[in-house]
């Protein structure tokens, strides 16, 4: 689960990681009111989406307009938020779609003398959690990472006893930092590293971090996502969860103990098992076609969740075929024939379907699936139900 | 022959009281005396607050020590919810379980990281979490794997699917190869046993003769494998790695599919394979053909 900028520094300040003054908005009127309150000669108004690269961003309605703006007066203020709300926000990361603005995040301008990166992840060579910096902050750390590798820092920390002062020193210093950044520094970065545990990330990013001309160390970005799997025991960061921010397919798949990731292409694909699901992708391309999801129904699937993951595949548009390939183990294949045939009644399917089925109760099931009189091509292996799908677009 | 194993594998099931505990405890009851008539290879349960009682004809005890002192077991099959799980992980190997198989999914990674810390120099070897199991077919099957789709034979499977090693075993007896023993690494980003301490192990078991190492995108567990054959693995390996069409930064169904930073795709895994001398298949349908080349060179 991710998290807007705004509240990963309202999370980072309670756990005494330094960030900027800042104030979260939603008219224009509060922006204006922000830039007064925050009393500096320069503000800072930060469009809030979860996708990257907002301040070279632009707006669909307003192609000039950027996503993160410097301004220096309440009034400036006011006018570029009318453009930002409700605007429509296009990032290199956002696809061509863009996203929608509906909250600013207004923070005091900073006199930075320089700009550094960090990040938090888990390695799993390592098998603990590192971290990362870099002197070129503010920059794509993949690109860094390509083009200068040299200039990326690594220091792995014991997940339990936390990163040491003396580690959080070595980065000070290797990273140029003067007698009080450091001091700085040894305070800051065993508190993010505690975060990071604390609160069951998978990613931690500042980017960049920056230090002031006073040699204050600040967060001036935030990125954090959290281990869905250790949701259950932070109720706080649920509480933060934006559901637009996420693909509505996606958020209700989830719902009914499904995993579903939308593609591009037109191939529906319905399989139980994520190794299984993937190949399934891998194979319909290998055979000339273009996957447009993935989806794994699980071990499990009942009939409430083969419908659900049909009606899900089936609002996708682009969706011209559908490939269901199920392997029963323990879960008997004319259980999940059943569940697939009072689905396809419930659905009303307009597309071809192709079924391939393997493992336990096979026979019964395709003689279930014979006997059922619907339009239903059977597959016999992999391949063939690969050849069958992408046949069956062309007719 | 086989790995993991054998006849003399006594296993209990933490989380023996849960409906998929109890389910598969008794599956696997039923598959272990099939192959092995008269033996009790599943010996009982542990749940807290549960001990002293009877689920169908399991004996439940309070903790993993005390099922070991009264059964003489020496395997624990972990079923117990996400939350505890890592708990019950340390409790069996603080019991001194020589093997202990978490099939469980949805662990956090930072209580993965705890584990993995504490069975440092401990004794005990984790399979998993979230995964289907080890199976060692015609001697005893430790998981969620249908038994009958496993056929006794010469071929070790390492796998991060579960049902993507039931479509290997399937395609492997069509070509009539079977298995000397199927181990199912799961699919977090942190487990207990990776690729390169079982093809250790089934290059060192008389009963194996070729294996199949089945992948996916994230992380770099399959390349480290793939440097490990090359350096020490003198049987035929083929291999399988899924994901090639996945897009970065996407979660594919397990915690650890994904694609992060331009590394872990399925390209790079493939190309590390291949400099090794595996045979991959570029195709999922294509495991079982991939097998029997890589036998026949």
């Amino acid at each position: 689960m991710k998290i807007h900028e705004f509240q990963a520094k309202q999370l980072f300040k309670a756990a005494g990681v330094s960030v900027p003054q800042g104030i979260v908005c939603k008219s224009a009127e509060e922006v204006a009111a922000a830039f007064t309150t925050l009393g500096g000669p320069v503000a800072v108004v930060k469009s809030q989406i979860h996708a990257g690269g907002r301040g070279k961003g632009t707006f669909k309605e307003h192609p000039t307009q950027r996503g993160v703006v410097l301004v220096r007066s309440a009034q400036e203020a006011a006018d570029n938020a009318k453009r930002m709300l409700g605007s429509t926000l296009v990032t290199i990361q956002t696809g061509e779609e863009g996203k929608q603005v509906s909250t600013l995040f207004v923070e005091q301008g900073l006199k930075i003398a320089r700009e550094l990166y960090l990040g938090i992840v888990v390695d799993r060579e390592v098998g603990g959690p590192v971290l990362i910096m870099s002197s070129e902050g503010g920059m794509d750390i993949e690109e860094v990472a390509k083009h200068s590798p040299e200039k990326i820092l690594t220091e792995p920390f014991d997940a339990v006893a936390g990163l040491y002062p003396y580690q959080a020193r070595k980065m000070a210093y290797a990273l140029g930092m003067d007698a009080t950044a450091v001091r700085q520094a040894e305070k800051f970065l065993p508190q993010i590293c505690r975060f990071f545990v604390s609160y069951d990330c998978s990613m931690v990013e500042i980017n960049p971090l920056v230090i002031t001309e006073d040699s204050q160390l600040l967060a001036l970005d935030g990125k954090v996502t959290f281990d869905d799997n250790a949701l259950f025991r932070h109720k706080d960061v649920v509480a933060l969860r934006d559901l637009s921010e996420e693909d509505p397919a996606e958020v209700r798949a989830a719902d009914t103990g499904l995993s579903y990731v939308k593609l591009d292409g037109n191939i529906g694909c319905l399989v139980n098992g994520a190794g299984l699901a993937m190949s399934t992708m891998d194979l319909i391309k290998l055979h000339g076609g273009e996957p447009a999801n993935f989806l794994d129904v699980g071990g499990g699937a009942n009939e409430d969740q083969v419908t659900e993951a049909f009606r899900i595949i089936l609002a996708d548009k682009n969706v011209k075929a559908v490939l269901v390939n199920i392997f029963g183990g323990i879960m008997k294949c004319d259980i999940i024939v059943a569940a697939l045939l009072n689905a396809y009644e419930k659905v009303g399917f307009n597309v071809p379907l192709v079924v391939r089925l393997e493992g336990t109760n096979v026979e019964i099931a395709r003689d279930m699936l014979k006997a059922s009189g619907r339009d239903i091509i059977s597959a016999t292996d992999l391949t063939d139900a690969a050849q069958k799908v992408v046949k069956s677009l062309g007719a | 022959m086989s790995i993991l194993v054998s006849k003399s594998t006594r296993v209990i099931t933490q989380g023996i009281t849960g409906n998929s505990g109890l389910f598969h405890s008794q599956q696997c009851r039923a598959y272990a005396a099939e192959c092995q008539p008269g033996v009790d290879v599943f010996v009982g349960g542990v749940t807290p607050g549960k001990g002293g009682t009877t689920v169908d004809g399991f004996p439940v005890f309070n903790s993993v020590i005390e099922a070991r002192e009264k059964t003489g077991a020496n395997t624990s099959m972990v079923f117990v919810p996400p939350p505890f799980c890592a708990d019950a992980i340390l409790e069996a190997a603080d019991a001194g379980m020589e093997l202990i198989v978490a099939i469980t999914e949805g662990i956090p990674v930072m209580d993965m990281l705890r584990v993995k810390r504490g069975l440092a120099g401990s004794k005990s070897r984790l399979i998993g979490p979230n995964c289907p199991g080890v199976i060692t077919p015609g001697v005893a099957k430790i998981g969620i794997m249908p038994g009958y789709i496993h056929k006794p034979g010469t071929i070790g499977i390492i796998s991060k699917s579960g049902t993507l090693t039931y479509e290997a075993a399937w395609q492997l007896g069509r070509v009539g190869l079977g298995q000397s023993t199927a181990v199912g690494i799961g699919g977090d980003p942190i487990n207990g046993t990776d690729y390169i301490d079982l093809l250790e192990m089934f290059q060192n078991d008389p009963g194996t003769e070729g294996i199949l190492v089945i992948g996916e995108i994230g992380g770099s567990a399959e390349q480290l494998a793939a440097e490990y054959i090359k350096t020490h693995v003198t049987k035929p390996v083929a291999g399988f790695i899924a994901g090639q069409t996945a897009p970065p930064g996407k979660r594919m169904g397990h915690a650890g599919a994904i694609i992060s930073g331009g590394g872990g795709t399925a390209a790079e895994k493939i190309t590390a394979l291949r400099a090794a001398g595996v045979v991959v298949s570029d195709s999922p349908g294509g495991m079982g053909d991939a097998m029997k080349t890589a036998l026949s060179r």
